[in-house]
């Protein structure tokens, strides 16, 4: 569904990833994981065109990606989740869904604000809440809740489990399970093993920018010498 | 009492106008994040396109109600394609680019369309008709008070009210107030910023052009209206906070009511008084009365590479004896014409030199330079008329006195940076535009203070030349010397990293002060010597368009090389004396080669010739 091949990307003249190819099935939950700074957010950036990418191809169903413009690249199906969250502080949830919304593909069974309620039960409650005063993990449901607005076939998440509390991180790891269960595509960047360990499929593992390990989540879990190598601190 | 009570109606009834102005201004700054100089011109365009459908053409003929009040809706929505158009053609491709380039390109807007509408609409001023159903008067309070200001203080409220609506109920308004908190993030959701851009500037345009249309009943449609307006209006968004709608609102009833009330109490300074109010709210807030702290702002100017060491003795030997031999030999075989052109060049290549001080080393933002030039000349001038002051005094004192100038409105200046520092120095360089222009006891006014000759001996267009050759040479080296010193390395320093400068134990704010002061007492010093070489100044030694010609001499040679504004000063004050000899409509040419120059030749003269463009 989206191969990523000889994928360069600079910030400036700092040269941050190296050649990196990887690729997602349809259907399939791919994890990028690395320590910080290894280039998975850099990775998701340049996949999604808010970073150009040097050089490299980008490919989501046949099509080009590389060189255009995010707005396109979200057109033909990629829902981008920043890391930062990047929540409308001013706007209210129902306005932050509503930014994000965009009508399905034909077949596809369109995202509705109803149906987003019942994935995301507490956010129903707050649905006249300004975005900017929600709590972290409510701002990272709305977050999800807005890309998935506009019904993508591949869901890109940064770091979704970045400064929540365990509870919240086991909450968004259920509905993870239950957008792959309905046929979602997913490719997440993540520190937190455990979490990349409930979700992801498969998994690489990237370091300086280059990648160092493809493998089945499984294998990754099991593998206690790439851990420490790689990914413990 | 009654009197007072009407006044504030009058007052009310411009705060609607002028908030009608800003809404538009604020609004495309908002998702944009570009000030928009040419929102005055929209205005303009908004009154005099509804003079020609009210005087001419089948709305004219059908006349009445619907040929009134269509003829205002429909100037309204001309304007609003018309920026639009600009958005596409021009502003779209200025997004990335510093903030000075982003307000240059919307100025060489102002200047062709200034030129455009002369060529249209001719010099004389236009009458517009009455508006149907609110002719004459009612009575308030036993005074009679125009309809048509009542309905004016109307259209205010209303306005903010659909404006509301707009932003909160539909699709188009919830994307605006996103794009105006992270535009990257609306792009990654799936929406094509392009043609928010272009909506949001059509929205805005549209704004401006009604309030234009709207003036057409209420005053004469002049070539005038577009300055007056646009500084009024950045006064109001700024004071209200750049962004806010409720904020532009708030503000604009502030001025409105200022300007009213002014009237009666201060009629000489009610202009002072508006700046006066606008600098004393940035200092207590200073992103505005409603305003947050802005983010994703550009920087100043164009991230600074290190200046190359310099350059030997041999070289600059063999660069410098030369051009001296030039200029020292050369004039007595020219005519007059010629030395007073080259007194021109000398003078304003400080003037360029000194405002690129502030902006390369210093990496602040002015946009009202000609405040300090201004303070210079008419330090000079004063001495001269009110205490016979000879030339030599008036030319020792005159960077003294643009020094504690800008010594007190660097103060509040160089705190701030980007595009509130621009507005700042700009507002304040109009109030030593206002006092210039409305103390006329002292500065004359409009009529300016002549016979401010040089002494006996200086007085041929010769001596003259060497004088100014002799001072301005001194001047840019002086400014040239000090970005090489210490105290210039130090100023670098804070540019490119103000934290660690800090922790180095600079003082960011001191430093940025003093650099501030000196640029303003050299272009003081330029400007005394304009003044005695032409022997009078006028109140448009410190008006805007004297400020854009600094910031354009000094873009145009390129902000980051230490001869770019000798470079540029010469290529602009040459251009401009060239394009004044064959043409009339040299504005029109002189917003085409700004714009050229924003859109081709962000780097500048020097800039170019040094390296080719990379690609972006």
């Amino acid at each position: 569904m989206l191969e990523v091949a000889q994928l360069h990307a600079h910030y400036g003249r700092a040269h941050i990833l190296h050649g990196l190819s990887f690729h997602v099935g349809e259907g399939e939950v791919v994890c990028l994981l690395g320590r910080n700074g290894a280039g998975k957010s850099t990775s998701l950036k340049a996949v999604m065109g808010l970073l150009r990418p040097s050089t490299g191809r980008v490919r989501f169903r046949g099509q080009e990606l590389a060189g255009k413009p995010p707005h396109a690249i979200a057109r033909s199906g990629l829902g981008y989740v920043p890391e930062e969250r990047r929540i409308f502080a001013e706007l209210t949830v129902l306005e932050n869904l509503e930014v994000g919304r965009r009508p399905a593909a034909p077949g596809l069974r369109p995202w509705t604000v109803e149906r987003l309620f019942e994935l995301f039960p507490s956010l129903a409650a707050l649905r006249h809440r300004p975005g900017g005063r929600m709590s972290g993990g409510e701002q990272q449901m709305l977050t999800i809740a807005r890309t998935l607005m506009g019904n993508p076939s591949l869901l890109l998440l940064d770091e979704p489990s970045e400064g929540l509390a365990p509870v919240v991180v086991e909450r968004i790891a259920a509905t993870l399970q239950a957008l792959k269960a309905e046929g979602l595509s997913i490719l997440l960047s993540e520190q937190n093993l455990a979490f990349a360990g409930a979700v992801a499929d498969r998994a690489y593992i990237l370091e300086t920018g280059h990648i160092r390990h493809e493998g089945p989540m499984r294998e990754i879990m099991a593998d206690t010498g790439l851990r420490a190598r790689y990914l413990s601190v | 009492m009654e009197a007072l009570a009407l006044q504030a109606l009058n007052g009310l009834a411009s705060a609607s106008s002028l908030f009608l102005v800003s809404a538009g201004l604020t609004i495309i700054f908002g998702v944009s994040r570009i000030v928009n100089f040419a929102h005055g011109s929209f205005y303009m365009l908004g009154a005099y396109l509804a003079w020609t459908l009210t005087s001419q053409g089948p709305l004219a003929e059908w006349g009445g109600f619907w040929g009134f009040w269509g003829a205002v809706l429909l100037a309204a929505l001309a304007v609003g394609v018309i920026g639009a158009a600009a958005e596409v053609l021009v502003l779209r491709r200025v997004y990335q680019a510093p903030e000075l380039f982003q307000l240059l390109a919307t100025f060489a807007l102002v200047l062709v369309v200034q030129d455009l509408a002369l060529l249209l609409w001719g010099a004389e001023d236009k009458f517009g008709p009455r508006a149907p159903l609110l002719r004459g008067a009612v009575e308030i309070l036993g005074l009679r008070f125009p309809r048509y200001e009542l309905f004016m203080i109307v259209v205010g409220p209303v306005v903010l009210g659909l404006l509301w609506l707009l932003l909160h109920r539909t699709r188009f308004g919830i994307l605006l107030r996103a794009a105006t908190q992270d535009r990257e993030m609306v792009a990654a959701l799936g929406v094509d910023q392009r043609r928010l851009f272009t909506g949001v500037f059509f929205l805005g345009a549209a704004l401006a052009g009604l309030a234009g249309a709207l003036q057409l009943p209420r005053e004469a449609v002049t070539l005038h209206m577009d300055m007056a307006i646009i500084v009024e209006a950045f006064v109001v968004v700024v004071v209200g906070g750049l962004g806010s709608l409720p904020g532009a609102f708030l503000a604009a009833l502030l001025i409105g009511e200022l300007h009213a009330f002014g009237i009666l109490a201060f009629p000489r300074i009610t202009l002072v008084l508006v700046f006066l109010v606008m600098a004393a709210v940035l200092v207590l807030r200073p992103y505005g009365l409603l305003g947050r702290r802005p983010s994703g702002l550009q920087p100043a100017a164009p991230m600074a590479a290190p200046l190359p060491p310099p350059s030997g003795r041999r070289q600059r030997v063999l660069v410098t004896l030369p051009a001296a031999v030039v200029l020292l030999l050369l004039p007595p075989f020219l005519g007059d014409y010629a030395r007073i052109l080259l007194t021109d060049f000398a003078v304003f290549i400080l003037f360029a030199a000194s405002l690129h001080f502030i902006m390369g080393p210093g990496g602040m933002a002015s946009f009202g330079h000609a405040a300090y030039f201004g303070a210079g000349a008419y330090a000079a001038a004063l001495l001269t008329r009110h205490m016979g002051a000879p030339m030599e005094v008036g030319l020792a004192l005159a960077p003294f006195a643009a020094g504690l100038v800008g010594l007190l409105f660097g103060w509040l200046c160089v705190r701030f940076s980007g595009v509130y520092a621009a507005m700042l120095t700009l507002a304040l360089a109009q109030i030593a535009w206002s006092i210039a222009f409305q103390w006329v006891e002292v500065t004359g006014g409009d009529n300016g203070i002549l016979g401010v000759w040089p002494s006996d001996w200086a007085r041929d267009r010769l001596s003259f030349w060497y004088l100014a050759l002799l001072l301005c040479s001194l001047g840019t080296w002086l400014l040239r010397r000090a970005i090489r010193a210490p105290f210039g390395l130090a100023l670098r320093a804070q540019r490119d990293s103000p934290l660690r400068a800090e922790a180095v134990g600079l003082d960011g704010f001191r430093l940025r002060w003093l650099g501030f002061a000196l640029a303003a007492a050299m272009a003081g010093l330029a400007g005394a010597v304009f003044a005695y070489g032409k022997g009078s100044v006028f109140p448009s030694f410190l008006g805007i368009p004297r400020s854009v010609d600094a910031l354009v001499m000094v873009l145009l040679g390129g902000v980051q090389t230490l001869s770019g504004p000798i470079l540029g000063a010469v290529a602009y004050i040459g251009l401009q004396d060239q394009l004044a000899r064959v043409t009339d409509l040299w504005r029109l040419l002189l917003g085409l080669v700004i714009l050229a120059l924003v859109l081709f030749f962000p780097r500048g003269l020097a800039g170019a010739i040094a390296r080719p463009e990379p690609r972006a």
